[in-house]
């Protein structure tokens, strides 16, 4: 099939054809237009940081070996990795802020629509933050909670609060190499500060910076994102759904959430039930509202409502050509500016909603969670007064649809296991389960769209690896049939037997990128469970098919965290021999864990299962 | 036959073509790759600035080739097919008599082997590296007349917008 080299999913190169036929311009065409990608880019060897600049390091020695300032590359290339963990941690930790910021307003009562949904998961958290809860109202904790959280984003503690959930050794390890996040915003600035002229020229202890602030994202930010989603909108518990293009209906008004904040996506799954709504779209001809996610919005929807997601990163575009969108609601990160051009040659209406996020050509309808349901409504309606504008001779939606099983939070594992980590740590020790594998991250057009991900998890399943993960690689999963409880018959013996009695799949959706908190929390509960550091235990990361500054963040935070970490795409830092060799292999004495990358996904495959075994052996497993 | 031309308003200074030069020569022929090489590929093409212009220079395989003419050792010959001028660094002496006599500067020292190196032309791709890279397009690989005829159809628009006083 046409296209077969761009990406192994059927509807998106369906889609490719149709842009092709109607001249549509993708995310493929652009990065092709931008060839030949600039190599100084490429090897993280350019400087823009002050006006003395822009410079660039010879990478063969045959011009200048320093900047204007004297920074020469292991300067540049550590202050650039900074400041890309320093965008990434802002991303995730403003995002925690925001849900944050919504408890506030419910437990103040000034926004009548948001409750607090999970009143176990409130008293918990209380419990962890110190704050009484016995005789006292929810919305009485929950401003307790709110403040004390809030108070993390600039902690005067000099400490946050959820690294006790990290095990005795990895916190001290942590405090002897001063990298304890003291405050999430704090961190963040203090990137800012020392990449600034003049300021931190050693990469080391430039990166040891970049370490601490990804843990603050990591088990700061990140972490207040998913708990505080979860007292708000509900812990995830196993539902299943539908995936990919075809989820779309052709008789349907249907509506596609992209982005990554659950707040007025969740209230869009409600909006979109009000009877008058339905009754307006009926009047309009349309059977119904199809609402539908793209990216994490999809993921914490799904993992919430079963909601069917109509794809990942790369097929944001794809799905407006589907023709058959009537509206992409849109709030922050991963939203392509493309998306409006696109739009632009069907009747689709781009909304965003996020004044933090604002886009030429789209329709801004700002969100406010005091009158979030009011709003949602608005947005709703909106769309489906569109679906008169469409176009059936351009509608051409692609068949391919698989259903999913997702929703595995903490909480639901721990149910599926009967309560406790014990069975699955009997099933790691006995060696039905070899190891656990994290498989997180984007897409990337650098990259065969999806096949990183597939790839990469067949191999593990197949040699009894169970596999968590999060974001858009658990969308590749779920288009393949990975996330069906059938799909452990791609398992090796040990880990379908596993899956088989449990009735669960190989592969674990956990949530949105912020979730691979909830993966840390697994990790780390199941190293006190064996009075060992996450480091000894046989686990591995990767991101095959990353590109975003969040994933350098992630990537971060979970190397700190002493787990090994494979990318699958190459991160510009190969200007600088030192800090390759301080990512790849020095940072195994520092923080017992390093990078690896492999662009081949077997291959990639084969350094996890090389390093599980290695753990396992150390262990005496 | 196709020449490397240069449109000096278009060039940026971003030194594109050095690293694609330099990459092209290099072992493994990819960026990634060539960074770990333990002899480091060495680029072919300059770029320059001047009074408010930034060239990239290299080898203008000149039709009546000073550097030829000064080589006592005849490494500097020209080949017959390509009609470029090429160096055989086998028979290369070291005795920079080719640099002193180059208008241009287009021919340095590759150190380790005291010989002299330059722009091949990149005869053995379709496009030279340079051209290929260059991401304003400021490096033609393109026929002299159809050089310059862009060059007379652009005074023709420039003519055009003077005289309408744009």
């Amino acid at each position: 099939m046409k296209f077969d080299d761009i990406t192994i999913d059927l509807a998106s190169q369906q889609m490719l054809v149709k842009a092709e036929q109607e001249g549509i311009e993708t995310v493929w065409d652009r990065l092709k237009a931008q060839q030949p990608q600039c190599g100084f880019g490429l090897l993280g060897i350019c400087c823009r940081n002050c006006n003395m600049g822009p410079c660039r390091i010879d990478p063969f020695g045959d011009g200048p070996e320093k900047g204007v300032c004297g920074a020469a590359a292991d300067t540049i290339v550590a202050r650039n990795l900074l400041r890309a963990i320093a965008a990434g941690a802002a991303a995730h930790s403003d995002h925690g802020r925001d849900i944050v910021n919504t408890l506030y307003a419910a437990a103040k009562g000034d926004t009548a629509d948001y409750t607090i949904k999970d009143e176990a998961k409130l008293k918990a958290l209380a419990n962890e933050f110190g704050i009484a809860a016995a005789g006292r109202g929810n919305n009485e904790i929950a401003l307790d909670l709110a403040t004390a959280i809030l108070e993390e984003f600039g902690s005067t503690k000099g400490k946050l609060q959820f690294i006790n959930r990290v095990p005795e050794k990895r916190r001290q390890l942590w405090e002897k190499l001063d990298i304890l996040p003291r405050g999430i915003d704090r961190e963040i600035v203090e990137c800012l500060h020392r990449t600034h002229i003049g300021v931190d020229n050693d990469y080391i202890n430039l990166v040891l910076h970049g370490l601490r602030t990804s843990l603050g994202d990591g088990w700061g930010g990140s972490h207040i994102a998913t708990e505080i989603s979860d007292v708000l909108f509900g812990v995830p518990k196993p539902v299943r759904g539908s995936s990919n293009l075809g989820v779309l209906k052709e008789d349907h008004v249907n509506i596609i959430l992209h982005g990554h904040e659950p707040t007025l996506s969740d209230m869009i799954v409600y909006a979109a039930r009000d009877e008058q709504i339905l009754a307006e779209a009926a009047k309009l001809g349309a059977k119904g509202i199809n609402v539908c996610g793209i990216c994490c919005t999809g993921n914490e929807i799904l993992m919430r409502h079963g909601v069917p997601v109509a794809g990942n990163f790369l097929q944001q575009e794809l799905a407006i050509i589907t023709g058959a969108v009537e509206a992409m609601i849109v709030d922050v990160q991963c939203i392509m500016p493309a998306l409006t051009q696109v739009a632009g040659c069907y009747h689709t209406r781009i909304i965003s909603t996020s004044p933090k996020a604002k886009f030429p050509g789209a329709e801004h309808i700002p969100f406010d969670e005091h009158k979030a349901m009011e709003t949602a409504k608005k947005i709703v309606l909106t769309a489906v007064e569109n679906f008169k504008n469409r176009r059936p001779e351009k509608v051409n939606i692609p068949d391919e649809k698989m259903a999913y099983m997702a929703g595995f939070s903490v909480e639901a594992i721990l149910e599926a296991l009967g309560g406790s980590l014990n069975p699955l740590l009997d099933a790691v020790k006995s060696g039905a389960i070899k190891g656990i594998a994290a498989v997180v991250g984007c897409n990337n057009p650098k990259y065969k769209h999806d096949y990183g991900h597939i790839t990469f998890v067949r191999e593990l399943i197949k040699n009894d690896i169970l596999v968590v993960g999060t974001g858009c690689a658990m969308i590749a999963c779920a288009k393949q049939g990975l996330l069906l409880p059938e799909a452990a018959r791609e398992a090796g013996d040990g880990l379908r037997a596993v899956c088989e009695s449990l009735g669960v799949p190989p592969v674990l959706h956990m949530g949105s990128c912020v979730d691979i908190s909830r993966i840390l929390t697994v990790a780390a509960a199941m190293a006190n469970a064996l009075g060992v550091d996450i480091s000894d235990l046989p686990l591995a990361g990767a991101a095959p098919e990353w590109m975003s500054e969040k994933a350098v963040s992630i990537g971060a935070y979970v190397v700190s965290s002493g787990i090994y970490t494979i990318l699958g795409t190459v991160p510009p830092v190969l200007g600088s021999p030192n800090v390759v060799q301080l990512l790849t292999q020095g940072a195994e004495d520092v923080v017992g864990a390093v990078f690896a990358v492999e662009t081949d996904p077997v291959a990639a495959a084969g350094l996890a299962l090389q390093h599980i075994q290695k753990k396992r052996t150390a262990l005496g497993l | 036959m196709k020449q490397v031309m240069i449109d000096v308003s278009r060039c940026l200074g971003c030194k594109s073509c050095e690293l694609a030069c330099a990459v092209v020569h290099s072992e493994s022929k990819s960026l990634i790759g060539s960074v770990f090489e333990k002899k480091k590929p060495k680029k072919r093409v300059c770029v320059e600035t001047g009074d408010k212009i930034t060239f990239p220079l290299q080898c203008r395989h000149c039709e009546d080739a000073r550097c030829i003419d000064a080589c006592m050792s005849g490494a500097m010959f020209r080949d017959a097919e390509t009609q470029t001028v090429q160096v055989n660094p086998d028979r290369c002496v070291g005795c920079w008599m080719c640099v002193m006599v180059c208008p241009f500067g287009a021919i340095s020292q590759q150190r380790e082997e005291n010989t002299v190196i330059k722009c091949d032309r990149c005869v053995n791709e379709d496009v030279p590296a340079c051209v290929q890279a260059c991401p304003t397009k400021a490096i033609k690989f393109i026929e002299i007349d159809a050089f310059s005829r862009d060059k007379r159809n652009q005074y023709l628009i420039n003519f055009r917008f003077a005289e309408e006083g744009k």
